[in-house]
C-alpha cells in the first residue's frame, strides 16, 4: 500500500539520523508541534483568505453592514458633507466624512478638499486643468476595520467594534488622550474640540438601529454610497462584495476596512 | 516635484481635513522628555548604588532626589494633555491590555513607589536623628517620616544598605521599562511613518540616559556654584567621560535610524525626506543631528581625551551638558510634532504654530518643567542632600 510505503521511507529516514531510541519520537512530536503551529498562523494569519474576512460564522450576529463606495458615480456635490455635519453636530473645522478631489495630469497628481468639500469645489485652477488624464470626486470616512489600530491603541477600551461591524466610541469612556487619532491611517478620527474626546464617523449607528440608512447614504443624489448588509445575499451591498472588484484604501496597513471602493484609481490615497 | 518638497508626484500640498490639528503637541514632547530625564538620573544615581562605582558617591543621592523631583512631575503634561483628565484613573481601573498605552499607569506609579522607597530607605537614619532632635510639630513630622521608628542600630545600617542597593538594582531594569516603553508607545504606531521603527525604544532610552546624566551634571555644577563649595574634578572627569561615551550611543542608533529609513528607499523614506528637508530641516537637520550633536561630541570628546583640568574641564562639561540637554528636547519635539507634519493624505505636511498661553502652550509646559525644579529645592531644604565627607570646603583635583 502506497501509505504504508511512505510511512516507512520516513521510519527510515528517521532511524538513519537518529542514535538514540527516543529521537524519533520527540522528532514526531515537534513535528506535529510545528504543523500544528503553521496550520494555526495560516488560518488566522496575514495570509487569510481575502474575503473569508468579512464572513460571519453561523453563530454570529444577525446584520453584518458594509460600506460601499462607488467613485465613478461621486460628483463632489458635497451633500453627504453637510448631511453628516447637519445630523452628528460636527464641529466646524472636522470631518467624519469629507470628499476629495483627486486631478491626475501627465505633471503629477492634484488633491484638494476645501473645506471637506462642505461646499463642493470650485472651478479648478487652470494651471491644473492642461492633460488631465483622470478626474474623480473621492468619498472619505472611517472604514470601520476589521481590524482596527484604533481599538487596539486605546489605552482604556473606550473604543470598541459592535458585533454588527460599527466601531464606535464610548463617550462616556473616552479620556480624550488622542491616541487612536494617531494610530487611524485614514485620519478619519479627530479630538472633539467641544466634546473634548475622540470623534469619528459612526455609520450613523442611531439610525441604523432604528431602521434608516446613514445620513449621507440617505443624501446621495448619485447612490454612489450604498450601505447595508453582507448577510443579505440580496442587498446591493452583497452583491457587489460578491462581484469582488472592489478595492480598500491603504491596504498595506492591514487594517482590513470594511468600507469597499469602486472604480478607484490607484493615485487615491 | 521634490523640488517643490512634497512627496513623490504631488503638485500641491494636500493635508486630510481632520490633519490640520496637530493632536500631539507640546505637553507630549515634555512627557517624554522629563520623564528621560528620571531614567538618566537614576540610572547615574545607580552607578554608585548597584555598580559600586566610587566616583558618583558624592552624587548619588542627589541624581536619587532629583530623578524623584523629576518622576514627580512626568506624569503632570499627560493629565494636561488629556481631553477629559478627571478620567485618569480608568488607565487603572480598565487597561486595555492591547493597547502599548495601557500600562504606562502602572510602569510609571510602580517606578514613583520604587524612587520614594529608595530614599527613604538611604534617609531612614536621617529621618530618625531628626525626630530625635526636633520639638513641637516638626518631630511629628520627622516621627511620621521614620514611621515610629526612632532606634537606628547598625544592624540597621546594614539592611537598610542592602535593601537600597536591591532597590536600585531592579530600579535599572525598571528605568529602562519606563523609558523603552514611551518609545515603543510611538514605534509601534504605523499609521506614522516618522515614528514607526523598532529601534525607537533604544533611541527613547538612550537619549534619556543622555538628557539625565546632563540635565545632573548641570544642576550638580549650579547647586556647588551657589553654595561656593569646591568641585570634585575627579567625578566632574567621570562624569564627562560617562555623558560622552552615552550620548556616542546615542548619536550610532538616531544615525543608524535615519541611515537605514534611507537606505532602504522604502515606502516612509518617500515622506520621510521630503519632512526632513522641508518642515524639519532647521530643528532636525541643523540642530538634532548637526549643531546640537557634533557639538557636543567635540566638546565632551575634547574635555575627555585631553589634559583638561579645574574650570575649564567644568565650563566644557557644561557648554556639552547644555547642548544635549537642547539636543534631547529637540529631538522629543522632531518625533512627537514632526511625526505628526506628515499628513496621513502622504501627499502634504501640516503647518505647526506654537502656541504660548493656550492649555497646552509654552507657558503651561515651561511651569509644569520648572516644578521639578522647585521640589528639589523645597526636598533639599529638608534633607542633606550633598552632606558627604568628599565634597566639604576643599576642591578635589586632578592629578
Amino acid at each position: 500500500m502506497p501509505e504504508i510505503e511512505t510511512h516507512d521511507t520516513k521510519n527510515l529516514i528517521i532511524k538513519e539520523r537518529s542514535t538514540e531510541p527516543d529521537s524519533r519520537r520527540e522528532f514526531l512530536q515537534h513535528l506535529l508541534a510545528g504543523t500544528a503551529t503553521a496550520t494555526v498562523l495560516m488560518v488566522f494569519g496575514p495570509g487569510v483568505n481575502a474575503r473569508s474576512k468579512y464572513t460571519n460564522p453561523a453563530d454570529g450576529p444577525e446584520h453584518q453592514y458594509a460600506y460601499v463606495i462607488d467613485i465613478n458615480k461621486c460628483i463632489g456635490c458635497g451633500n453627504c458633507v453637510r448631511a453628516c455635519k447637519r445630523e452628528n453636530s460636527v464641529p466646524e473645522d472636522y470631518f467624519r466624512t469629507w470628499v476629495e478631489r483627486y486631478v491626475v495630469n501627465a505633471d503629477g497628481v492634484y488633491v484638494d478638499s476645501p473645506k471637506g468639500a462642505l461646499e463642493g469645489f470650485e472651478k479648478l485652477n487652470k494651471r491644473f486643468r492642461e492633460n488631465i488624464k483622470i478626474s474623480r470626486t473621492v468619498p472619505k470616512m472611517c472604514n470601520h476595520c476589521h481590524n482596527p489600530p484604533c481599538i487596539q491603541v486605546c489605552p482604556v477600551g473606550a473604543t470598541f467594534k459592535a458585533p454588527e461591524g460599527f466601531v464606535l466610541v464610548d463617550e462616556d469612556y473616552c479620556m480624550g488622550c488622542g491616541y487612536c487619532v494617531q494610530a487611524c491611517p485614514y485620519a478619519a478620527r479627530f479630538i472633539n474640540p467641544v466634546e473634548h474626546k475622540s470623534d469619528k464617523c459612526t455609520w450613523c449607528y442611531h439610525r441604523v438601529q432604528k431602521g434608516l440608512l446613514p445620513a449621507c447614504v440617505t443624501v446621495c443624489p448619485q447612490k454612489a454610497r450604498l450601505f447595508g448588509d453582507l448577510n443579505d445575499a440580496e442587498s446591493e451591498v452583497s452583491k457587489i462584495f460578491e462581484a469582488d472588484q472592489w478595492m480598500v484604501l491603504k491596504p498595506e496597513m492591514h487594517t482590513d476596512p470594511t468600507c469597499f471602493y469602486i472604480g478607484m484609481p490607484r493615485e487615491v490615497v | 516635484m521634490e523640488q517643490l518638497g512634497l512627496p513623490g508626484d504631488t503638485l500641491v500640498n494636500y493635508i486630510f481635513p481632520n490633519n490640520a490639528h496637530v493632536t500631539w503637541s507640546i505637553m507630549i514632547v515634555i512627557y517624554p522628555y522629563i520623564t528621560g530625564l528620571v531614567a538618566g538620573a537614576f540610572v547615574l544615581s545607580s552607578m554608585y548604588h548597584v555598580f559600586g562605582v566610587k566616583e558618583f558617591k558624592p552624587i548619588a543621592n542627589f541624581a536619587l532626589v532629583a530623578a524623584f523631583s523629576f518622576g514627580m512631575f512626568a506624569a503632570v503634561p499627560l493629565l494636561f494633555h488629556l481631553g477629559q483628565p478627571q478620567r485618569f484613573y480608568q488607565i487603572y481601573m480598565t487597561p486595555h491590555t492591547t493597547s502599548a498605552m495601557s500600562i504606562f499607569g502602572y510602569v510609571y506609579s510602580s517606578y514613583l513607589v520604587l524612587l520614594m522607597i529608595e530614599i527613604w530607605v538611604i534617609y531612614r537614619k536621617v529621618f530618625i536623628e531628626k525626630a530625635n532632635e526636633a520639638t513641637g510639630r516638626m518631630r511629628n513630622f520627622w516621627w511620621v517620616l521614620c514611621l515610629g521608628i526612632t532606634t537606628y542600630n547598625p544592624e540597621s545600617a546594614k539592611f537598610d544598605k542592602q535593601f537600597a542597593k536591591f532597590l536600585a538594582g531592579i530600579g535599572i531594569p525598571w528605568a529602562c521599562l519606563l523609558h523603552g516603553y514611551v518609545g515603543f508607545v510611538f514605534g509601534s504606531v504605523k499609521a506614522v511613518a516618522w515614528w514607526a521603527t523598532p529601534l525607537q525604544p533604544f533611541i527613547f532610552l538612550s537619549s534619556a540616559i543622555v538628557s539625565g546624566v546632563a540635565m545632573m551634571f548641570m544642576m550638580y555644577s549650579f547647586i556647588m556654584w551657589r553654595r561656593g563649595r569646591g568641585y570634585d574634578y575627579v567625578m566632574v572627569k567621570k562624569f564627562i567621560i560617562t555623558l560622552w561615551m552615552a550620548f556616542i550611543l546615542d548619536y550610532a542608533l538616531e544615525v543608524l535610524e535615519i541611515t537605514f529609513v534611507s537606505y532602504e528607499q522604502g515606502a516612509h523614506w518617500a515622506v520621510i525626506k521630503p519632512l526632513l528637508l522641508g518642515p524639519l530641516y532647521e530643528s532636525y537637520v541643523l540642530g538634532q543631528m548637526g549643531f546640537l550633536s557634533l557639538g557636543p561630541i567635540l566638546v565632551l570628546g575634547i574635555a575627555s581625551l585631553l589634559d583638561i583640568k579645574d574650570k575649564a574641564l567644568l565650563y566644557l562639561g557644561n557648554l556639552g551638558s547644555l547642548m544635549l540637554v537642547l539636543q534631547v528636547l529637540v529631538m522629543r519635539f522632531n518625533v512627537v510634532v514632526g511625526g505628526q507634519l506628515i499628513s496621513k493624505s502622504e501627499r502634504g505636511f501640516v503647518d505647526y504654530e506654537f502656541e504660548f498661553f493656550a492649555k497646552e502652550g509654552l507657558l503651561t509646559a515651561t511651569t509644569i518643567f520648572i516644578m521639578p525644579f522647585v521640589t528639589y529645592y523645597i526636598i533639599s531644604r529638608f534633607i542633606p542632600i550633598f552632606e558627604g565627607k568628599s565634597i566639604d570646603t576643599e576642591p578635589k583635583r586632578l592629578h
